[in-house]
């Protein structure tokens, strides 16, 4: 199993998705894949699937991805992305029904130790 | 296999949150011993080696913690943790 698990932020706020991925940064550093996915494409707050795709690709590696979401649309959009993946990929996307701060910390945290991509998400769902 | 123990303070000004949490975390799962905390003087027992425990904690500054490891590496383990919360985590506070 190459590379460790990824980890995809996707908010309805491109600032929200870049002010997690700035705290993934400082604690738990840069050996963990993670990037923030946010807004929707007129730029305005919203999801789209086709970034979060985008967003899937750019961290792909054969340990996964972690998708953190926030509100509904968010979950929504993470879901249609996934099925636009390749039915071999598409297995190893996995959206964690966590806090989408807290949980990308402790995905990360969880990620950067190599845990598999069940563990990272299991990890990320514990937190209440 | 006796257990081994220590003892120390958390003196970093974040106490033991976001990042001296993650790293401390981290560094427990290095090792192979089984490895646990708890605040003193009457905290419960978490796993050390889980992040999500050990950030619900919540260990404000100042409060001292005892870890204890068991197993192979267990004094490797507890001088290693005991070490990085003495250094501040090796953060310049």
């Amino acid at each position: 199993m190459s590379g460790t698990v990824g980890i995809l932020i996707v908010s309805h706020s491109p600032k929200v998705a870049e002010g997690a991925v700035d705290m993934v940064r400082q604690m738990v550093g840069d050996e963990v894949a993670c990037t923030g996915v946010g807004g929707d494409p007129a730029g305005g707050l919203g999801t789209d699937a086709e970034k979060i795709l985008a967003g899937i690709e750019s961290l792909w590696s054969e340990a996964g991805v972690a998708v953190l979401v926030d509100l509904g649309g968010a979950e929504m959009n993470s879901e249609m992305a996934i099925e636009m993946l390749d039915e071999a990929r598409r297995g190893r996307v996995r959206i964690a029904a966590a806090p989408v701060v807290e949980g990308a910390v402790i995905a990360a945290t969880e990620a950067s130790s190599g845990s598999t991509l069940a563990e990272v998400v299991a990890a990320a769902e514990e937190w209440r | 296999m006796a257990a081994e123990r220590a003892r120390v303070r958390v003196d970093h000004p974040t106490g033991l949150h976001a990042r001296p949490a993650v790293k401390l975390t981290k560094l427990a799962k290095g090792f192979e011993a089984s490895i646990r905390l708890r605040g003193l003087p009457d905290g419960a027992w978490i796993d050390a080696k889980s992040i999500v425990k050990v950030m619900a904690l919540k260990l404000k500054t100042g409060t001292e913690i005892e870890l204890e490891a068991e197993g192979a590496d267990a004094a490797e383990a507890i001088a290693g943790l005991s070490g990085l919360v003495e250094r501040n985590f090796d953060e310049h506070g």
